[in-house]
């Protein structure tokens, strides 16, 4: 009884701290006027942490920090990425020239941006249809990790936690927070970085150490039962602080899928690219790259750090690895962590931590599924204009909403850091080559960037279908045609993520057929990068 | 062994995430005041979308954010 009243506390307190930041952003900008004031006084930090937030979300946390419980601190190169890509080039190389562009075009959504950019409106239904058949997978994910949270927490049965979760994220996302206001975004993302903070003070006081601990985790390999890891021994594990054996089918799975879909996919997130254009100035980009890289290592540093390192916490009290201790399911080892090494108190806290993580990052995808559905295909298709696409746009809303819970129902475990590296992979084979050649190559040609759409599209969806282990099996389409589960069993192809496959089949296609098309106009391209020095 | 590990590229990641943190972190402080030469102009085209990404929202979500 008591716990409940402490957990009511915490959220209500939760609840209010949000409430008033929302009520003072909507007191600062009532007006147009005063954005334009507030516009002069930029907000290094509330931009950066919206994008942050946005980013990092219980898919991190939960899906990549358990994960790390299998591989290890090798994962720690995703953060490496995280930060130089998802922060550096992202701001500096990608943001300042997709915001100018985004403005001289008038574009308000990522495939509208894509589109007006080379004048052709199959790129935004295109594009408008790869994101909202593809991303509410990713949605799912982000709602599954949450889920798993709750349940050892609460201790309470996983679906229910699942439709709780999806009603709560449904209220939030009708009752305004749909754009997911960027106030509160900062105020999740503010809450985001302490929690992880604390968390990783904690693990490394818990094992002795930096040194200490690490040196724990390195000596654990020798130490467990050789049962305990057999099946990860088999494949190429070699310890957690150590890479797998080079080309075994477990380092392509941790370099091709874990570390270079996500830390390269971001770059063409649809909801993140959106995000440049909401930016005041250039000032403001500028300053967010000191705050947005901090919080990026904050979360995802911690997350792998304490998902690698609670294999000796686990070890030293119930002579288990991470993942026996977690039943064998890679999203439940963080949830598992915290509620066996952490006051009560923090895991609480902890919840709404990664509610605030999933709030935002859903509230984001929603967005986009919303817009996809309703301007990007609906009324680009049927060519009317304003007003129509409005119950469209709901109806898609509410489509995504209910496929992401379904998927959380038949979705097997350990898929959450999988599910993200798919949909990361899919977006960088489809929009990375586009979104490049668009704000960078002025000769890239109309006829060149669909071709590079379309081929890095289909390759890594073929892929997926055919020869990606952990999908064609789950699909079983290969199997119903082909007789077997993949194409080629031949190690390492199963293993072998879509996007070494897509993104090479789409940037060679790109500036092969962009090179031997005939080049946009001088106009056209003018216009486009006006201001752009 | 570098902080308790064997590996280089495992001690290797463990400091360039450190190391590319700072970069962010330097290159922040250090640009902390460029790309304003025309902000005024930046800010207004700025406003501008920011307006028309509201009635978006408003005509075809049914939704209107007070904030962006």
């Amino acid at each position: 009884m008591d716990n409940y009243i402490l957990l009511i506390v915490i959220a209500l307190i939760y609840i209010l701290m949000v409430g008033y930041v929302g009520y003072i952003a909507w007191k600062r900008t009532k007006s147009a006027d005063d954005y334009m004031v507030a516009g002069r006084e930029t907000h290094p930090f509330i931009m950066a942490l919206s994008y942050g937030a946005t980013f990092i979300s219980t898919a991190a946390i939960v899906g990549f920090g358990g994960t790390a419980g299998v591989y290890g601190m090798g994962l720690l190169w995703l953060t490496v990425l995280n930060i130089l890509v998802g922060i550096f080039i992202a701001f500096v190389l990608f943001g300042k020239r997709t915001r100018k562009i985004g403005h001289n075009l008038n574009a308000l959504t990522f495939p509208e941006f894509l589109s007006r950019r080379f004048d052709s409106k199959f790129i935004q239904y295109f594009s408008g249809a790869v994101i909202f058949l593809g991303m509410p997978l990713y949605a799912s994910v982000v709602l599954i990790g949450m889920a798993r949270f709750v349940q050892t927490t609460l201790q309470v049965d996983y679906y229910l936690a699942l439709i709780v979760m999806a009603i709560i994220v449904a209220v939030y996302v009708i009752f305004g927070g749909i754009r997911g206001v960027m106030y509160t975004d900062a105020l999740q993302g503010t809450i985001m970085f302490f929690g992880m903070l604390i968390l990783l003070i904690a693990i490394y006081w818990l094992t002795g150490g930096v040194t200490a601990g690490n040196q724990a985790l390195t000596n654990l390999v020798n130490i467990v039962p050789a049962s305990a890891t057999a099946n990860a021994t088999a494949t190429g594990f070699t310890g957690w602080t150590s890479m797998p054996a080079l080309g075994s089918p477990f380092w392509w799975t941790l370099i091709s899928s874990l570390i270079l879909g996500v830390g390269i996919g971001v770059l063409s997130q649809p909801q993140l690219a959106v995000r440049f254009m909401t930016v005041k100035s250039n000032k403001e980009l500028n300053r967010a790259v000191a705050i947005g890289g901090l919080f990026i290592f904050m979360t995802t540093f911690a997350a792998y750090i304490v998902g690698s390192l609670s294999n000796v916490y686990f070890f030293q009290h119930t002579g288990m690895t991470a993942v026996q201790a977690a039943g064998g399911n890679l999203d439940s080892v963080i949830p598992a962590f915290i509620s066996a090494a952490m006051p009560l108190w923090f895991a609480y806290v902890f919840m709404i931590v990664l509610l605030s993580a999933a709030m935002s990052t859903l509230s984001a995808q929603f967005h986009v599924q919303g817009t996809a559905l309703g301007r990007d295909i609906y009324e680009t298709i049927s060519n009317k204009k304003k007003g129509s696409s409005v119950k469209v746009a709901r109806i898609g809303i509410l489509i995504a909403v209910v496929i992401a819970v379904i998927l959380g129902f038949i979705l097997p475990g350990s898929i959450v850091a999988v599910g993200t590296s798919i949909w990361f992979g899919i977006t960088a084979a489809a929009f990375l080559s586009i979104y490049t050649a668009a704000i960078y190559w002025k000769k890239a040609t109309k006829v060149g960037v669909i071709a590079g759409l379309i081929s890095g599209t289909f390759a890594s969806f073929f892929w997926l279908v055919f020869q990606y282990k952990k999908s064609a099996e789950a699909l079983g389409i290969c199997k119903a045609i082909t007789g077997q589960s993949v194409l080629i069993t031949a190690s390492p192809w199963p293993t072998i993520d879509p996007i070494v496959i897509g993104l090479p089949v789409a940037a060679i296609v790109t500036i092969v057929v962009c090179l031997i098309t005939k080049p946009p106009s001088k106009e056209h391209i003018d216009k486009c990068f006006n201001g752009i020095k | 062994m570098v902080l308790g590990i064997d590996d280089p590229w495992v001690w290797s990641a463990y400091i360039l995430t450190i190391l590319s943190m700072l970069l962010c972190v330097i290159y922040g402080a250090l640009n902390w005041n460029k790309g304003d030469e025309d902000e005024e102009a930046q800010v207004k085209e700025e406003m501008e979308w920011h307006k028309k990404e509201k009635e978006m929202e408003e005509k075809e979500l049914g939704i209107w954010d007070e904030e962006g």
